[in-house]
């Protein structure tokens, strides 16, 4: 009960005109950000930082607009993943999976309206758990040691197969460019530089960033580059819009899907190690695997598109969790936001909640707001949103290319990183050409240097002992999962499998 | 009438005399820190901008440009490389420059290509234990390493040779372990996670900062053995006891601070220098660095240069020493 007095005391702090004009422009600014390829949550936190500060606003409402800006951006990057397959930052890689496809299949404004509910349902699930499960689940985060983590990496690797539909070896060759990929840079465990010849700009390894964008905008770029010349089709396969708002059996179908993966989400994002990303990949695996009967998942599945986005919403919230409660980031956007609480003066760590009720009750309110007006602003903009589709590719992907380029500038300001922005859109091009899967290439640069390092953490803290692997009763649920779930079907199943494949030759590529 | 006129003259007078004094200012002025937002670096920046501007020191608002990449390597060479005469940009910096700087890993660049400007003060290093370790003292914790060396892994937040590393090792090696290498040192994403892994019981000791440590100490999870500062600090860090009183003769103190492009003009170095130095000066400085566990350290101008002119050597020594660089 005492909670929910403390709740009503934050509604009271939150709910004043000032912050709730606040929390609708981080709401707005916070989309379109997400929306754009190359500006994801933490640079869309980070730009407005200074307008914070400028506007002379104290610590609950800079936290509120902050904290809006947070959720608009996790919002908004299923848009151009959707629209564009172009995802808008990492954790809405995911949802071009399903996303597209749905827009290729003239529902894009179903696939819009259903992934911004998906998106509700999560943050809305996520923010509750912060409120009622805060203390506890730091408990959580704290069963998690090297082991374990790379027990959990291990096993979000091990669901990649599940990721592409289509040919399981292009899917695993591209895991395994990502995981080298995943080498350069300064290796952490011993100060040792790797595959950076010298060049300061790869000590600290790639950017995912400049990776998606690179992949997937560039190299959308060229392809369209390349048509233009070959045959007069690229204004030919003009997409329908479809209804804007998806039929009620739909959203039914979908119920349990969101549910399960805001769980999964929230939990992935309250391990610090973890974060958003994985919880929109894990999420989307899973589900995958536990309901995609009839391999419908990759051809426009709504549930594959609401698994992912429950699922990064989710683990938003869930990575406020061990910030405000330890003190420590739970991903890049969470890093500044814990910035911006020390700027203010206040520390995040295990008695913000006793020390400082008013801004952490506060900024939960001020979470709920954001979230109703995410879900309000959203849904009626489907319609604005879907024009994009109308506009013809000979003006939009100019447009795609510009707000690349000035993306990534914007957040590096190092001519660097657009070269290296230039190859792999390059890469991504000869890639797509091979038909070759490239979500699977971020994953393994984004799961490799986790895995690696909490490996090699977990066997130095033993002394080279690698059943140190499998020495918590975490680690063998962990392993047990991994295999039952993951390694034993596709060695029982491909037999099964065999005999029931049904004719996948019209199956979409990523 | 003609005595007003006069007087004003004087006074229109006196003010161009002032603005001799001090004829720079900034006109568009600009920090970066050179890692992403969130660090320390990042913190650094945007804090003293904040505070010139609250106190007016610095008419405009300052642009903070996050420049990450390298460790700092990146910033540097672009300072160096690009924006060597620019007078409105200063940028942030720490004993983890200092370290780079020293070890070679800022390729081609060394510390008198840029001017190095003044502190903000200092976080002190510290050594902790979860708080239901048996261990309680600094001489204790090294003893346990010495027997065993497999026995005791230390988490920290920085890679191995960065600037939490060494701060065991400098400990371990004024207390006579010779061959410090031995020292199992495990590298976590930043002193946060590393926090983290010692309350999860993964790892027996911590090597890092105050303010990493500070809420954890408050909340009564994990226990101070040793604080690398000369002497006890002020405050309610004062019940910290310092290596030096347990015997072992180490200090490690991770300065914040800034540098400038190597060819800023001597009016706009001064500009500068004067501005953070009077910034230092004020109580409302006292407490953002109260409040963030920022012990005084106050070096301006050529003493702050000469300041880390001697940390790098002592670095290199050091590094030199345990075999990170030859």
């Amino acid at each position: 009960m005492e909670t929910f007095a403390n709740l009503a005391d934050g509604f009271a702090i939150a709910l004043t005109w000032n912050n709730l004009w606040l929390a609708l422009l981080g709401c707005f600014l916070g989309t379109i950000m997400g929306a754009l390829p190359g500006l994801g949550p933490s640079n869309g936190v980070a730009i407005l930082i200074p307008l914070a500060f400028t506007m002379g606003l104290g610590a609950t409402p800079s936290l509120i607009l902050l904290t809006s800006v947070y959720y608009g951006a996790m919002y908004g990057g299923r848009i151009s993943s959707i629209l564009l397959n172009i995802p808008g930052d990492e954790p809405a890689m995911m949802t071009c999976l399903d996303g597209h496809p749905m827009a290729k299949n003239g529902l894009a404004g179903a696939a819009l309206s259903l992934s911004g509910i998906a998106s509700f349902v999560g943050a809305f699930i996520a923010t509750w758990g912060l409120i009622l499960l805060a203390p506890q689940l730091v408990k959580i985060a704290l069963l998690f040691g090297p082991a374990e983590y790379f027990a959990l990496f291990a096993l979000a690797f091990m669901t990649l197969g599940g990721v592409s539909s289509t040919n399981q070896a292009k899917s695993a060759f591209a895991a395994a460019l990502g995981l080298g990929l995943a080498t350069i840079g300064v290796d952490t465990q011993t100060g040792v530089p790797r595959f950076t010849f010298g060049e300061v700009h790869l000590y600290d390894g790639l950017d995912f960033l400049v990776a998606i964008v690179g992949l997937f905008a560039l190299s959308e770029v060229f392809i369209f580059l390349e048509e233009r010349h070959g045959s007069a089709n690229a204004d030919a396969k003009k997409l329908t819009i479809g209804k804007l708002y998806p039929p009620l059996s739909m959203i039914k179908q979908t119920i349990p899907t969101m549910l399960r993966t805001s769980v999964l989400g929230f939990i992935a994002g309250v391990l610090p190690g973890a974060g958003a990303s994985l919880g929109s990949f894990i999420s989307y695996s899973f589900e995958k695997r536990l309901v995609d009967k009839d391999n419908t998942f990759g051809t426009g599945d709504p549930r594959g598109v609401a698994a992912p986005e429950a699922g990064n919403n989710a683990a938003a919230g869930g990575a406020l969790v061990p910030m405000l409660a330890l003190g420590v980031p739970g991903s890049g956007t969470t890093a500044v936001l814990l910035a911006v609480l020390l700027s203010l003066n206040i520390t995040p760590g295990p008695l913000l909640f006793s020390e400082n009720p008013d801004v952490v009750w506060g900024l939960i309110a001020a979470l709920f707001i954001a979230n109703f007006m995410l879900l309000a602003l959203n849904i009626p903009m489907v319609g604005l949103f879907t024009r994009v589709l109308l506009v013809p590719p000979r003006i939009l992907m100019p447009i795609v290319a510009m707000v690349s380029f000035v993306g990534i500038y914007g957040i590096s300001g190092s001519t660097f990183d657009l070269l290296v922005m230039i190859a792999f859109g390059v890469m991504g091009w000869v890639l797509r050409k091979l038909d070759v899967p490239l979500v699977p290439i971020i994953l393994g640069t984004l799961l490799g240097n986790a895995m690696e390092n909490n490996l090699r953490r977990a066997i130095t803290i033993d002394n080279g002992n690698w059943w140190t692997l499998i020495d918590s009763p975490l680690t063998i649920i962990l392993w047990s999962i991994a295999i039952v779930g993951f390694i034993l079907p596709l060695v029982i199943g491909r037999r099964v499998k065999s005999r029931m494949r049904r004719d996948e030759e019209g199956a979409l590529q990523d | 009438m003609i005595i007003k006129t006069a007087l004003a003259a004087l006074v229109l007078g006196a003010s161009t005399l002032g603005a001799v004094a001090q004829d720079f200012t900034p006109e568009n002025p600009e920090c970066i820190a050179p890692a992403n937002p969130g660090g320390g670096w990042d913190f650094t920046c945007r804090q003293v901008g904040k505070s010139l501007q609250d106190l007016g020191l610095l008419d405009k608002t300052m642009q903070v440009v996050n420049l990450a990449g390298g460790g700092g390597g990146v910033a540097f060479a672009e300072v160096v490389n690009k924006r060597g005469d620019d007078n409105d940009l200063i940028v942030a910096a720490s004993s983890a420059t200092a370290t780079r700087l020293a070890q070679g890993a800022f390729p081609g660049n060394t510390m008198d290509e840029v001017r190095w400007l003044a502190s903000i003060g200092a976080d002190y290093g510290v050594i902790a234990v979860a708080d239901d370790s048996e261990i309680t003292t600094l001489p204790q914790l090294l003893d346990t390493i010495k027997n065993d060396p497999t026995s005791i892994s230390v988490a920290g937040g920085s890679a191995v040779g960065g600037w939490d590393h060494l701060k065991v090792l400098i400990a371990a090696n004024a207390y006579g372990i010779d061959d410090v290498r031995s020292v199992k040192y495990i590298a976590f994403d930043g002193g946060g996670e590393a926090v983290t892994q010692l309350l999860a019981g993964s790892v027996q000791a911590f090597t890092g900062d105050i303010s990493e440590a500070k809420g954890f100490v408050d909340s009564g999870d994990i226990r101070v053995i040793a604080i690398l500062s000369p002497e006890r600090l002020d405050g309610e860090f004062a019940d910290f006891p310092t290596a030096r009183e347990q015997g072992v003769d180490a200090i490690g103190a991770n300065w914040r601070g800034f540098y400038a492009p190597g060819g800023m003009s001597d009016a706009a170095y001064d500009a500068w220098v004067s501005k953070i130095a009077d910034l230092y000066a004020t109580d409302e400085w006292k407490a953002i660095m109260a409040a963030n566990g920022l012990a005084p350290l106050s070096l301006q101008g050529e003493e702050f240069e000469e300041f880390v002119a001697n940390s790098v050597q002592q670095i290199q020594d050091i590094s030199r020493e345990i075999g990170i660089i030859k």
